[in-house]
């Protein structure tokens, strides 16, 4: 065998023309005002769980609904369900609502 | 469709040029310079002068981080010098990276004149020479396309599959420092290139406008000399073969001595790697030089031309545009020697031994 | 003959002013270089954020215009502006006791962004041929298919140093939301991406049309800039980006790309500011004598402007600074008696 040193690198790019939209696509059927995140980020600043782990609510949320679902299932299992983000989001999204609605949709809630 | 490349013109000189060699060209595709030479001074009759005292622009030591701006501009300075001692005016590059090099010293000279005080400075301090600075630097596929219509009227060859009359589908590669730089320096600019283009189009062929066309080919100079680093430079060769495959390119041909080389030793790398081969029944992609290109359309014997020393066969595309070649010829050295014979590759389609 | 008032450009900020000049009583003469008036209005099909056709707000002012008795003047291009009125570029001098510039802007050519192939490819669109299409009721890909999946990218030619646009045109965010709505109203189960830098909704109700673009419309918006389009082998727009809110590069094919084109510093400017009262701002749009109190107002007492000759400025606000010269001038003819 011929000893490369290295491996070919997989492309990162999201790839909408591959990735398939159908989960993504019924959680915004259950939840439409997700798509009015304005990515202003409180709910992440003042995530119980966002300050002590890598979680990320906004930015996991807006991988699902690109239909990037590898490892959000585990990223929503972060949440401390403590409702504060619900609280702050100036869209009035149901954001406690979408970490339940993601790990139904991607996981065996 | 392409209209937007006549918005970028550049001068060419005629006649009386100096050439500047690049570093690696002569190991990969070594018939290419010597093919420059010959098509300019015996099939156009034009004056290009040589110096077998110049030196590597050293653009790849500083693209790594190992040669500092003041050292590389005195090189360039040099390089100057040794045209202005000869008499000339008009520089040429064989290298897309030196052609960057040169570019971007003279840009910096322009802008910010105490570094061209300073270079010269050194290059009088450390070898007592001085220069002109170029009327023009241009590229050497710049002259090619310079005189493409003249090489029109002299071909053996056109670039047109004799069996279905149908004109040769090319993809055409661009080196990221012809124009992505300093646009202004390349027919066409950076995004609708011309350079290449204009050529196949004169001699034939029909250019291949593909998705990844503008990508960058992946050679980027520390990524590719560190091993562990080369797995995306390789992917972006990659994504460019995916990418064109399915126009099914009878061949590529680029201007830059790193694409070239990638783009013809990766399709091997790939093959071996994951299995996959980009071309028509089951072949790799054949890779050529501008001079190559342009030294088949004039007839010249294409082993005289180097292309034995290609990663993937260019037998194929000889066939396809009827060129007669001697096979038993192939491997024997510019004396009748026998240079010896690669092993058997995937991407050329034969039986494969595992190493 | 002397004409009390010239009105430079048959725009809609030009059409307001006549018409109000003449409301007050004051003649004007309205110039307008092209062979109509209406300027980039007749273009445009339906306006934000009521979807009113545009063709009713052109058709009101027109005939109002017409009743009000002002004289209109087609293919008559203005020159030069001087202290006297102005010269045509057939050499015509008119004289005038005030001038009021409403030249409005110049489109953006989007074939001055060059990586996204406008002009060479056949599916990629301005937001003004968007609209043509709409009113030609014929929303098409180039093959005469039905687009299934469009994209819409905002700022080209806005907030651009690369094109020598540094100035935010401002209302293309919420055309390209109401341009988004439009087709998502045509064509329900396509894909509809907007590709913004910043969502800038700073008009009354277009907070809330973006709003239902995204909730009721379904409606995707990637915050990136596409950085290169290219051709597919099927004649779609392959495209590429970073979704900059996950911080991944992002690629797609559409079957359509719009661009939705900014505006540019009218042409007509830079012959203008050869009268040493009309000033340009950096951004080559005419800069009024303040921001405030004179902002219809050149360095000359009698040089006015309104619309879009001196910003980026949605239809509105245009037709308010048109009333607002208007009564300007009028300040100035009275105290001048």
């Amino acid at each position: 065998m011929i000893q490369w040193g290295f491996n070919i690198n997989q492309p990162r790019a999201i790839n909408l023309d591959k990735n398939d939209r159908l989960v993504a696509d019924r959680i915004l059927e259950q939840m439409p005002e997700l798509e009015a995140c304005i990515a202003c980020g409180s709910c992440t600043a003042t995530c119980t769980a966002g300050n002590l782990t890598s979680f990320n609510f906004r930015k996991v949320h807006t991988l699902v609904r690109r239909g990037e679902y590898k490892g959000a299932y585990e990223e929503m299992n972060k949440c401390m369900l403590c409702g504060k983000c619900r609280l702050v989001c100036p869209r009035g999204i149901n954001t406690r609502g979408v970490v339940l609605l993601i790990k139904q949709e991607l996981g065996d809630y | 469709m392409r209209n937007s490349w006549t918005e970028y013109q550049k001068e060419i000189a005629d006649d009386n040029y100096f050439y500047v060699r690049s570093c690696i060209r002569q190991n990969f595709f070594p018939g290419s310079e010597a093919a420059f030479l010959n098509i300019m001074r015996n099939d156009l009759n034009r004056d290009v002068k040589e110096e077998a005292i110049h030196t590597s622009c050293t653009g790849i030591g500083y693209h790594s981080d190992i040669v500092p701006l003041d050292t590389i501009m005195t090189v360039v300075a040099r390089q100057f010098a040794l045209m202005t001692e000869a008499g000339y005016e008009n520089f040429i590059s064989s290298c897309i990276t030196s052609f960057g090099i040169y570019n971007e010293a003279m840009e910096m000279w322009s802008e910010f004149p105490e570094t061209e005080e300073r270079a010269r400075e050194h290059l009088y301090k450390a070898t007592g020479r001085e220069f002109k600075k170029p009327k023009s630097i241009a590229h050497t596929s710049d002259i090619i396309f310079h005189h493409r219509e003249e090489i029109a009227r002299k071909a053996q060859h056109k670039l047109i599959n004799v069996e279905t009359g149908r004109p040769l589908r090319v993809v055409e590669h661009i080196g990221c420092h012809y124009a992505k730089i300093f646009p202004k320096t390349g027919f066409g600019g950076s995004e609708f290139p011309y350079v290449l283009a204009g050529m196949i189009e004169s001699w034939g062929g029909d250019v291949i406008d593909y998705p990844e066309r503008r990508h960058c080919c992946g050679f980027g100079f520390r990524n590719y000399l560190v091993q562990a680093n080369r797995g995306y430079s390789v992917a972006n060769s990659q994504k460019k073969f995916e990418s064109m495959a399915p126009y099914k390119p009878d061949f590529i041909v680029a201007n830059c001595p790193g694409c070239a080389m990638f783009l013809d030793k990766w399709q091997y790398t790939i093959a071996e790697m994951e299995g996959t081969v980009y071309g028509q029944d089951g072949q790799g992609i054949p890779v050529l030089t501008y001079e190559e290109m342009a030294g088949l359309v004039l007839g010249y014997d294409p082993w005289q031309l180097g292309m034995q020393m290609h990663q993937v066969n260019v037998e194929p595309l000889l066939d396809k545009m009827g060129i007669r070649y001697d096979p038993t010829a192939k491997y024997l050295g510019k004396n009748g020697k026998y240079i010896g014979q690669p092993a058997d590759a995937l991407v050329n389609n034969s039986s494969h031994i595992q190493l | 003959m002397s004409h009390k008032v010239i009105v430079v450009g048959g725009g809609i900020a030009g059409m307001q002013t006549a018409l109000s000049l003449a409301e007050r009583g004051i003649q004007p003469l309205l110039l307008e270089k092209s062979e109509r008036i209406g300027g980039k209005l007749t273009g445009w099909h339906q306006l934000f954020p009521s979807f009113t056709p545009a063709s009713e707000v052109l058709g009101d002012l027109s005939a109002r215009l017409k009743d009000s008795g002002a004289e209109v003047r087609t293919n008559s291009e203005v020159r030069k502006i001087d202290k006297q009125g102005v010269e045509l570029t057939d050499g015509t001098s008119l004289e005038a006791d005030a001038v009021v510039v409403c030249s409005g802007f110049d489109l953006f050519n989007a074939r001055l962004k060059e990586e996204y192939g406008y002009g060479i490819y056949p599916n990629v669109y301005t937001s003004a041929d968007l609209e043509a299409m709409f009113n030609e009721n014929r929303v098409l890909t180039a093959e005469g298919k039905k687009p299934q999946r469009i994209a819409l990218l905002h700022c080209v030619g806005s907030r651009d140093e690369k094109v020598g646009q540094r100035h935010c045109s401002r209302v293309c965010c919420i055309t390209g939301v109401k341009q988004a709505i439009e087709l998502k109203k045509l064509y329900p189960t396509a894909d509809i991406y907007n590709f913004y830098m910043d969502i800038r909704m700073f008009g009354p109700g277009y907070e809330e049309m973006y709003r239902q673009a995204q909730q009721e419309y379904g409606i995707h918006f990637v915050r990136g800039r596409i950085s290169e389009a290219s051709e597919t082998i099927d004649h779609r727009v392959q495209i590429k980006a970073e979704d900059t809110l996950v911080g991944r590069p992002l690629k797609m094919t559409v079957d359509m790309l719009i661009l939705l084109i900014g505006m540019k510093p009218g042409e007509s400017n830079r012959r203008f500011a050869e009268n040493s009262a009309i000033k340009l701002a950096p951004s080559n749009f005419v800069q009024p004598h303040d921001s405030f109190l004179h902002n219809v107002c050149s360095e000359a007492p009698n040089i006015f402007y309104a619309g879009t000759v001196t910003a980026p400025k949605n239809v509105g606000e245009s037709l308010n600074e048109a009333i607002t010269a208007a009564d300007r001038v009028a300040q100035y003819l009275s105290a001048r008696q």
